[in-house]
C-alpha cells in the first residue's frame, strides 16, 4: 500500500483543541504502537486515521462497537459483510452455512473463544468482547489495523497471543497500547503522545523501559 | 437567617406550583356538579353487578372479545408496520410533520370520519386504529433507532450495502426495545379496539354501551372483567412465535359489517366535506371567498373557542389530578412500603384502572353522575394516574435505600419522593398531550370539549365543519406537545421514550 501521511492535523472537542496540529508519515509493513498516558490524544488519532483511511483499514475501537444480541459468530461474520450479496448476509442472520463457520471457527480458536461462538455478545466478559472484536478484524482483511487498546483486558500470557495473532494478519497497523512493554516487544516504531502533541519517536529497538515512563 | 420556602427552591417545585395554581383557577370557572338524584344508590348496583358477573350470554360475549381482539391486532399489526417504514424515512421534515398529524387525531376521531363513507365496514375499525398508532410508532421507533450505539455500524468494511448493515448493525440492538414497545402499544391497541364499540364496531364497547344504558350491570361485570383478564394475561398468551400466527389470523375475525357503498367514498370527499359556502356555484370567486371567511368566522366563534376553551380547562384539571392519584397510588406497588400481599392488591388495583380505557370509565361515572366535568376529571385522573403509578412504582423498586432509612410517611416524603419526583414529573408532562387528546374525544358523551362540537356537526351532517373542528382539535394537541417537549427540555426532565405509556 501507499503510505499514509498527516500533515498539521487538528483536532477539537467543544471548541477546545485537543490534538495537534501534529504531522506523521506511516509507511508500509510497519507496526506502530501509540503510547502515552489516558486523556493524551491517541483515541482521537486514531479516530481522525480511521477516517482518512475507512476504506483499507480494520478498526477496533476503545469501546469495540460490537452489537450485543448477536453472536460471536455474527459479529466476526461482519467482518465480510461487504464481500457478499444482501441476501446471503440476510440468510446468514437466520441461519449460518456450513463454509461460513469453518471460516470463522478456527480464527475464534486462534484468539480463545471457540467455545463461545453461539453465544450473543452481551453476556460475555470484558476480555472475551474484546477478543471478538479482535476476531471481526482478522476475519475482515484489510490492508491496515488500527486498533485501540485491542488486549487491555487481557492477562499477560492471553495478550501476548492475541497480539501476535493481530500483527500476522496486519503487518502494518497502527495500535495504541497503555502496556509499554508490549509495545516494546511487537511494535517497530513508537510514538509518544502527550498533551495533544507527539513528544517521542522513535524505533522501538532504540528505546527501553525507562525511556517511556516519562510518558505517564 | 431566615431559610428560603422551599416551595420556590427549584424549576421543578415552581413548575409544579404553577400548574396546581392554573388547575385550581380552572376548577373554580368549570362545572362539577353532580346532577343525578341518586348517584349512590347506582354506584352500588354497578358494584354489585362487577361482583355478581352475568356469563349467560356467553356466545355474545366472546364474539365481542373476539372481534375487539381481531381488530387490535390487525390494526397494531398494520400500524407497526407502517410506522417502521416511516421511522426509517423520519429524518425528513415532512414525515416527521405528517407523523405528528396523524397521531394528533384521536382514533374516535378517525373512525368517526371513516363512518361517513365506509360505514361500518371492518376497514374503518382498522384504519382508525392504524393511522395513529402509525404515527406514534413511526416516532418512538426511530428514537430507538437512534438511541442504539452506533459504533458497530461505523465500522462496517465499505461497500456493505444499506440493508446488509442496517439489519446486522442498527437492528439487533433495538431489538429488544421494539418489541417491548409494540408489544406495550398492543395493549393500548386493545384499549382503543373496545372503545371503538362506542360508534357502532362490534367490540365490546358496542356490547357494554348497550348493556349498561339496560342498566344490566351483571352483564357490565361480565364484560369487564373478561376484558382485564385478557389484558393481565396478554404476556402469558403473547409470545414471540405465536404473533405471527395471531396476525395473520386477525383479520379473518373481523366480521363482515356492513358493504362499502363507493357512491358515499366518491361524495364524501368531492361534496360533503367542502365547506358549505363553496359548494354553492353560483357565487363569483370573490362572494363566495367572503363567505367562506365568514363561515369560519362562525365555527370559530361558536364551536370552536367554546370547544377549545374547555378542553384547555378540563385537561389542566385532569393533568394535577392525575398527578395527585399517582403520588398517592404508587406505594401500592412499591417495595419500600408494607408487605408482598398489599403488593398484590395493590398490582390488581392499578392493573384494572390502567386497563380501563378513560372513555368507558367516564362513559360509566357520567351516566352515573350525570353530565358535568366531574366524570371526565375522575375518569382521565384514575385511569392515567393508574398508568404512571404502575412506572413510578416499579422505578421505586429498583432503588436501594440505606438499612436504616426511615419508614412510612418520612421514607416517603425524604427518602422516595426526592429522588422519584423527575421522572414523575417527565411522565406526567409526557401524558399532557395524551390527556389532551382524551378530554377532547370525551366530548362525545357530552362534556362541551372539542369533541362535543364535531360529534354535532356530524348528528348534523355537516362533514365540513366536522372537519375543521378535528382540524382545529389535532392543531392544539400539536401545540401542546410542543411546549410539553419544551417544559421537558426546560426542567431537563429526561423523557424515556422507550418506557413510557
Amino acid at each position: 500500500m501507499s503510505s499514509l501521511q498527516l500533515s498539521n492535523i487538528i483536532a477539537s472537542y467543544n471548541g477546545k483543541q485537543v490534538l495537534g496540529p501534529i504531522s506523521l508519515d506511516f509507511r508500509s509493513g510497519e507496526c506502530v504502537a501509540l503510547v502515552g498516558a489516558s486523556g493524551a490524544g491517541k483515541s482521537t488519532l486514531l479516530n481522525l486515521l480511521y477516517e482518512r483511511t475507512k476504506s483499507r483499514a480494520a478498526y477496533i475501537p476503545q469501546d469495540l462497537g460490537l452489537v450485543q444480541t448477536l453472536s460471536v459468530f455474527h459479529n466476526t461474520y461482519m467482518g465480510q459483510l461487504a464481500s457478499h450479496s444482501v441476501w446471503y448476509n440476510l440468510t446468514t442472520l437466520l441461519r449460518p452455512r456450513k463454509k461460513d463457520i469453518n471460516e470463522i471457527a478456527p480464527l475464534l480458536k486462534r484468539v480463545g473463544i471457540e467455545k463461545k461462538i453461539w453465544s450473543a455478545v452481551g453476556e460475555l466478559s470484558g476480555g472475551q468482547k474484546q477478543r471478538t472484536a479482535v476476531a471481526r478484524v482478522l476475519h475482515q482483511h484489510a490492508e491496515v489495523l488500527l486498533a485501540d487498546e485491542p488486549v487491555s483486558a487481557l492477562d499477560g500470557p492471553k495478550a501476548d497471543t492475541v497480539m501476535r495473532e493481530l500483527i500476522t494478519t496486519y503487518p502494518t497497523s497502527i495500535i495504541a497500547l497503555h502496556d509499554v512493554q508490549l509495545a516494546l516487544k511487537f511494535a517497530h516504531r513508537i510514538i509518544g503522545i502527550g498533551d495533544g502533541k507527539i513528544v517521542l519517536d522513535a524505533p522501538s529497538q532504540d528505546l527501553c523501559l525507562n525511556d517511556l515512563k516519562d510518558l505517564y | 437567617m431566615t431559610p428560603p420556602y422551599a416551595i420556590f427552591a427549584s424549576s421543578t417545585r415552581r413548575a409544579t406550583g404553577l400548574f396546581v395554581v392554573i388547575a385550581l383557577l380552572c376548577l373554580i370557572i368549570s362545572d362539577i356538579a353532580v346532577t343525578t338524584l341518586n348517584p349512590w344508590h347506582e354506584m352500588g348496583r354497578l358494584m354489585w353487578g362487577i361482583v355478581t358477573p352475568d356469563f349467560l350470554h356467553l356466545e355474545q360475549l366472546s364474539t365481542a372479545l373476539l372481534r375487539t381482539l381481531a381488530f387490535g391486532f390487525t390494526g397494531v399489526a398494520i400500524g407497526s408496520v407502517s410506522g417502521f417504514m416511516l421511522a426509517l424515512i423520519f429524518h425528513l421534515r415532512f414525515v416527521r410533520v405528517f407523523c405528528a398529524f396523524i397521531r394528533s387525531i384521536h382514533e374516535l376521531f378517525w373512525a368517526l370520519i371513516f363512518l361517513q363513507f365506509f360505514g361500518l365496514h371492518p376497514l374503518t375499525g382498522v384504519l382508525a386504529i392504524c393511522i395513529p398508532f402509525a404515527g406514534v410508532f413511526a416516532k418512538v421507533y426511530s428514537e430507538i433507532l437512534e438511541e442504539a450505539d452506533q459504533t458497530p455500524h461505523k465500522l462496517l468494511p465499505q461497500g456493505s450495502g444499506l440493508i446488509s448493515s442496517f439489519v446486522f448493525a442498527r437492528i439487533p440492538d433495538a431489538w429488544p426495545h421494539l418489541v417491548a414497545y409494540t408489544s406495550y402499544r398492543l395493549e393500548c391497541g386493545l384499549r382503543s379496539s373496545a372503545v371503538l364499540g362506542f360508534v357502532g364496531l362490534p367490540t365490546i364497547g358496542f356490547q357494554l354501551e348497550s348493556a349498561f344504558s339496560q342498566g344490566n350491570y351483571s352483564e357490565v361485570g361480565a364484560l369487564l372483567l373478561l376484558f382485564y383478564l385478557l389484558i393481565a394475561t396478554l404476556k402469558f398468551w403473547v409470545r414471540p412465535k405465536l404473533i405471527g400466527i395471531y396476525v395473520l389470523a386477525a383479520p379473518w375475525f373481523l366480521g363482515s359489517g356492513l358493504p362499502i357503498i363507493w357512491g358515499n367514498v366518491a361524495r364524501f370527499f368531492t361534496e360533503d366535506i367542502i365547506p358549505a359556502p363553496l359548494r354553492d356555484a353560483g357565487l363569483s370567486g370573490a362572494e363566495s371567498f367572503n363567505q367562506l371567511l365568514l363561515w369560519l368566522q362562525d365555527i370559530f366563534i361558536h364551536e370552536a373557542l367554546p370547544g377549545i376553551w374547555n378542553t384547555l380547562v378540563l385537561t389542566q384539571i385532569a393533568l394535577v389530578a392525575t398527578g395527585i392519584v399517582t403520588l398517592i397510588t404508587f406505594p401500592l406497588i412499591s417495595r419500600h412500603f408494607g408487605n408482598p400481599t398489599k403488593r398484590f392488591f395493590g398490582q390488581i388495583v392499578l392493573v384494572v384502572v390502567r386497563s380501563t380505557p378513560e372513555y368507558i370509565l367516564a362513559y360509566m361515572l357520567l351516566t352515573l353522575w350525570g353530565p358535568s366535568m366531574l366524570p371526565a376529571i375522575v375518569a382521565l385522573a384514575l385511569h392515567n394516574g393508574g398508568v404512571i403509578a404502575y412506572l413510578i412504582g416499579r422505578q421505586s423498586n429498583e432503588l436501594k435505600l440505606r438499612m436504616d432509612a426511615p419508614t412510612g410517611l418520612n421514607r416517603y416524603s425524604f427518602e422516595l419522593l426526592p429522588r422519584l419526583y423527575g421522572p414523575f414529573l417527565a411522565f406526567l408532562f409526557y401524558r399532557w398531550e395524551i390527556i389532551m387528546r382524551e378530554t377532547a374525544i370525551l366530548g362525545i358523551l357530552g362534556i362541551h370539549t372539542l369533541g362535543f362540537y364535531v360529534d354535532n356537526a356530524i348528528q348534523d351532517i355537516r362533514f365540513d365543519r366536522a372537519m375543521i373542528l378535528i382540524l382545529i382539535t389535532a392543531l392544539l394537541n400539536i401545540l401542546i406537545d410542543s411546549i410539553s417537549r419544551k417544559i421537558r427540555d426546560r426542567l431537563r426532565l429526561k423523557s424515556a421514550s422507550t418506557c413510557e405509556a
